[in-house]
């Protein structure tokens, strides 16, 4: 055993943890989820829900694994009868007013409540003929709405916005079995982050407008990915259904956005799904751009650059992976080459219980990528280049107002309207981040990679791939 | 004196001496009668050998839990780093206890000096004075008695602020107090941290109930051993302790007697039994949080912690409750359910929905539509709700239930067999 | 319910100064809510969500944490009550002493009709308690801040005439 840990049993399993850990995340380890309600590892303990009870040797009575520190020589059983029986009275407790209308709620599928009375088998209630508490649906704000009865108390969203968000804009009202979560009349749950609270939400009593009855939760194929909404590098999981993008939801990192995204990257996902994409290479013919097949775009790209010298400019989006941003600047290298970016900014939102993390201005996932492989900020002045060079490369930037004498080649997701790239000699359809696997860096230097969600449309390919594959035709090395 | 009765010879008039007696409620009267020469003594002794007096007098936390005072105080940390509190715990709120309101209402200045007594013991620079918002006349008498004592300097470097409750018997909780005090929902706090460790403004703290706060001057005063030595039966309970009788018996009110002194002279001798032409059927010993007695148990009940234990129920906070064979025991249990229902916090699943369900139980019993597994539902309910949740606020409700299915269950079955008037229950 | 609110900032002058004199008990503004509350109840009679609003900006909270508080507590008042708030203690203690029929005395006498109901005259809003913490003296009733002791329901007539 490693030195400094604390050493103990949970249901007969031996774990080694660092001093101060709570049982319920000491059981993570030995492979046994204690079930939760209150519990949250991105929120202070409540120790509210009384669901987590487990048995410890030489504890007079139940203790709940959540607010109890693992000690040395520490005996845990969570499957002991006393345990059993305390969390299904828990879940006795919780029905009696829980309406069973999963077959109309959004949890339905990935709500904790019924994984938890799947888990732990509560097969029945004895309440009887009983009213349940009955209580409005409320608007909480721009994308959040309260179901109240579907409410079990368990305050993580008043303890996000509370200690996390450091606006506490919901309350608990009232008291005893009266009790709900409430808002003021004057207030609205609009804070930056405030769709955190339809996640962190273990039943579907907050739920988000944007989701609502969109979609099953069984139907939902799950993807890692990366927010591209700014440079924070957030790590998101994309939820798609018969590849669609229907939600972004966060994924835990505790480097970067422990278990938490911000709206703005929340809701940053329409775009992937967009129907006007480019489906076919387009070449230029007769004044126009016609559709072909990729041998003859390829040898058209490979004509241009053949048959030219001198400068060339690359205008990138700071939305592209490090791959196709290097790629680019592979298949550019025989030329006297710039290459330049430009960010949207926006106003930063921090998330103010959790250091480093914001919405940042930059709302450019690999602005950081694209410099570190020798791309400029300097816009302007490789705009201004562009005039006078031999070929200008646009990677996916629809609406970039380029002018040039030489030959203009498009690489794009979509063609901006009346836009320089439909002036191009080539355009080259290429798939988006949902589309594609690839690595960004965030504003810190980290890189991490994203996944493929759905398939790009029609013949459109990953641009690290499309750019590479020219650049290899030319007989380029790969750039270090 | 007395209050609203002259003391009974049987009593042992030390906390209530002055009850009904509106002169001591002064500082003139109060010092006049040899008030706030227990504090003067104690602010030149160490606060250590104060504690040191405190334990050795066996005086233990009138509030309910009877925790040995002294012992607490020494829970405070030895070096002290940062400030401390105390709290004095005047939020009385348990059913059938009004003690703590007389002492207020009648010696202001005992519940005062002894805050402060304890306040140099465990170091704290302020002590505050939960009071619950009903206590209006508690309270202009206490802030009265506060400014006069201020006026006259007499607490050194210590500061006394008072506190208003607003309604809420959860407050009574210590850690609930606290959250209270902090302009919180008072919400009764996972412990540990315990106070002394981290309390009031997450700060060492201390909290005591103003009945044993009041105690302390007269142990400083008089000594340990005086304390120590008035005890009728066991020796771990120590000194006199008010009990506040209730319901039905002739002569309700506070009476201060000896800890081990018999139930059933104070509920005869003292209170003049039941109303005339009736009997006693069951007690309540200790607030309503605590298990039913019967009348056999009653009378055989020696008023100490040991011995309302050894009865089958617990000393708590000495409200005495006193049903004669008039009352209606699924009624009253039902009212006492409702209690807890109507104060639960909200935050613990079985207590906030526990006593609610247990009071919708009850109120169809009640009206004759109870159904025959409906007695084994309550147990079942109560055993759920016990020993199980943050506070024992859910426990208090399961008491009575168990205890009185258990001891009158004929009176439920009555109702379930439809052998009694449905009460349609409002 | 809506309800007609004559609003004016009760935080100012006098008031204000006297939350001053609250505020430096305590070592932070929030611990001085409770007080705060009570003061604002005296002013505008009772805790509407623009007094809400109004104490969570002399305080540095929010509104939304204000009412957390403020509906924890049972005796701010979240809607407009009588001239008379009169609060009975109905709890086991005082109920077998005859609290209830103290109740419905005081229900009929004063024309309030319904418990929490205000009377048409607007002088009486009665509510049902849970224990005053006076049970030896039953039936307590608190009207507003007088404490009354042994009320019987052949008092009741008397306690109407009085406070009307």
């Amino acid at each position: 055993m490693a030195d400094g840990l604390i050493n103990l049993t949970i249901d007969g399993a031996p774990v080694s943890v660092p001093p101060g850990t709570l049982v319920i995340e000491a059981a993570k380890q030995a492979g046994v989820l204690v079930p939760h309600y209150c519990y949250h590892p991105g929120l202070p303990v409540a120790g509210v829900c009384r669901m987590c009870l487990v048995e410890i040797e030489k504890a007079p009575k139940l203790q709940i694994a959540c607010a109890t520190t693992v000690t040395e020589g520490m005996v845990v059983k969570t499957q002991a009868p006393a345990a059993k029986d305390a969390r299904q009275s828990v879940l006795e407790f919780l029905l009696i007013n829980h309406p069973l209308d999963c077959p109309i709620c959004d949890q339905a599928g990935e709500c904790e409540l019924q994984d938890f009375v799947f888990q732990e088998g509560q097969p029945g209630t004895r309440y009887g003929e009983f009213a349940k508490r009955f209580n409005p649906v409320e608007d909480f704000g721009p994308d959040v709405l309260y179901v109240p009865n579907r409410c079990i108390l368990c305050t993580r969203c008043v303890r996000f916005m509370e200690d996390v968000a450091k606006e506490p804009v919901l309350n608990v009202s009232e008291r005893g079995d009266r009790a709900f979560i409430g808002i003021h009349p004057e207030a609205r749950l609009d804070h930056p982050w405030a769709g955190n609270v339809v996640d962190l939400c273990p039943v579907g009593s907050l739920l988000s407008k944007d989701f609502l009855h969109k979609a099953r939760a069984w139907e939902l194929d799950k993807t890692a990915s990366i927010c591209t909404g700014c440079s924070q590098g957030c790590n998101i999981t994309l939820d798609t259904r018969d590849e669609v993008v229907v939600r972004v939801r966060p994924r835990p990192n505790l480097d970067i956005n422990r278990y938490f995204i911000c709206d703005h990257g929340r809701m940053h996902y329409r775009w992937m799904n967009r129907g006007d994409r480019i489906e076919a290479p387009l070449v230029k013919k007769d004044g126009g751009l016609h559709a072909t097949d990729w041998d003859e775009a390829f040898a058209r790209v490979l004509a241009i650059l053949r048959g030219a010298s001198g400068k060339a400019v690359a205008l990138v989006s700071p939305g592209a992976s490090s791959e196709a941003l290097a790629a680019t600047k592979r298949l550019l290298s025989g030329f006297s080459w710039t290459g330049a970016f430009q960010v949207v900014m926006g106003e930063e939102a921090p998330l103010s219980g959790v250091p480093n993390l914001a919405l940042r201005a930059e709302r450019a996932p690999n602005a950081k990528g694209a410099e570190q492989l020798g791309y400029t900020r300097d816009y302007a002045q490789a705009l201004a280049a562009a005039k006078s060079a031999a070929v200008v490369l646009v990677l996916d930037e629809p609406d970039c107002a380029v002018e040039t004498d030489g030959a203009l080649i498009y690489a794009g997701t979509v063609l901006g309207e009346d836009a320089a790239c439909r002036r191009a000699e080539v355009v080259l359809p290429i798939a988006n981040v949902a589309e594609e696997e690839g690595t960004f860096t965030n504003l810190d230097g980290r890189e991490q990679r994203y996944y493929q969600a759905k398939p790009a449309p029609g013949m459109a390919q990953p641009a690290a791939w499309v750019l590479g594959q020219l650049a290899q035709e030319m007989g380029l090395a790969e750039v270090q | 004196m007395g209050y609203p009765h002259k003391s009974h010879p049987k009593e042992t008039v030390v906390l209530s001496q002055y009850f009904g007696d509106a002169d001591a409620r002064t500082f003139k009267g109060w010092t006049k009668r040899g008030g706030y020469e227990a504090l003067a003594q104690s602010l030149k002794l160490d606060p250590v050998a104060v504690t040191d007096v405190v334990k050795e007098s066996g005086l233990r936390g009138r509030g309910g839990a009877g925790f040995p005072t002294g012992l607490k105080w020494s829970f405070m940390p030895k070096e002290k780093k940062r400030p401390h509190y105390l709290c004095v715990n005047a939020d009385e709120s348990e059913p059938g206890t009004f003690k703590d309101r007389e002492i207020m209402r009648w010696t202001p200045h005992a519940l005062l000096e002894g805050t402060a007594i304890a306040a140099h013991a465990i170091r704290a620079e302020v002590a505050y004075i939960y009071i619950r918002g009903e206590f209006t006349e508690p309270w202009t008498i206490m802030e009265r008695a506060l400014a006069e004592a201020n006026a006259a300097d007499v607490f050194g470097d210590i500061t006394i602020h008072l506190h208003r409750g607003a309604g809420a018997y959860i407050c009574g909780e210590e850690t609930a107090l606290m959250n209270s005090i902090e302009g919180k929902r008072g919400n009764p706090r996972i412990k540990p941290p315990f106070p002394a460790a981290a309390g009031l403004f997450g700060l060492p703290t201390t909290i005591n109930n103003v009945e044993t706060l009041a105690a302390v001057p007269h142990i400083i005063k008089r000594g340990a051993a005086w304390y120590k030595a008035l005890s009728l039966s066991n020796p771990k309970s120590t000194g006199t302790k008010l009990f506040s009788v209730c319901g039905h018996v002739q002569r309700p009110g506070n009476y201060e007697v000896t800890m081990g002194f018999p139930l059933k002279d104070l509920l005869y001798d003292m209170c003049g039994g039941p109303p005339p032409g009736r009997t006693f059927k069951a007690c309540i010993p200790g607030g309503s949080s605590v298990p039913i007695l019967t009348r056999e148990e009653t009378d055989a009940c020696l008023l100490d912690y040991e011995g309302v234990v050894a009865s089958g129920s617990m000393l708590g906070s000495g409200g005495v409750i006193v049903f004669d064979d008039s009352a209606d025991m699924v009624y009253q249990i039902m009212r006492l359910a409702r209690f807890y229902a109507h104060e639960s916090c909200a935050q613990c699943t079985q207590c906030r929905e526990g006593t609610a369900w247990t009071t919708k139980i009850m109120e169809r019993i009640l009206a004759g539509q109870g159904k025959p597994t409906d007695l084994d539902l309550l147990l079942d309910l109560s055993e759920n709700m016990t020993g199980k949740t943050i506070c024992v606020l859910s426990d208090s409700c399961a008491a009575p239930i168990v205890s009185g299915i258990k001891k009158f269950r004929g009176e439920f079955e009555a109702y379930l067999a439809g052998k009694r008037q449905p009460v349609m229950v409002g | 319910m809506t309800v007609q609110e004559d609003y004016q900032p009760v935080f100012t002058g006098r008031v204000l100064e006297e939350l001053q004199t609250v505020l430096q008990r305590y070592p932070n503004k929030q611990a001085a809510l409770l007080p705060a509350l009570w003061l604002a109840q005296r002013e505008h009679g009772w805790i509407s969500d623009r007094i809400m609003a109004e104490v969570a900006e002399v305080l540095g909270l929010t509104p939304a944490y204000v009412k957390g508080v403020v509906t924890f507590y049972t005796m701010y008042h979240q809607h407009p009550v009588g001239k008379n708030f009169v609060q009975v203690c109905t709890t086991s203690p005082c109920n077998i002493c005859g609290a209830e029929e103290v109740l419905k005395a005081l229900l009929a006498q004063s024309g309030a009709g319904d418990a929490g109901a205000t009377s048409p005259d607007g002088k009486w809003t009665i509510v049902e308690v849970e224990c005053l913490g006076a049970c030896g003296f039953a039936t307590p009733v608190l009207v507003n801040d007088d404490f009354v002791e042994n009320v019987t329901p052949d008092k009741v007539a008397d306690l109407v005439r009085k406070y009307r």
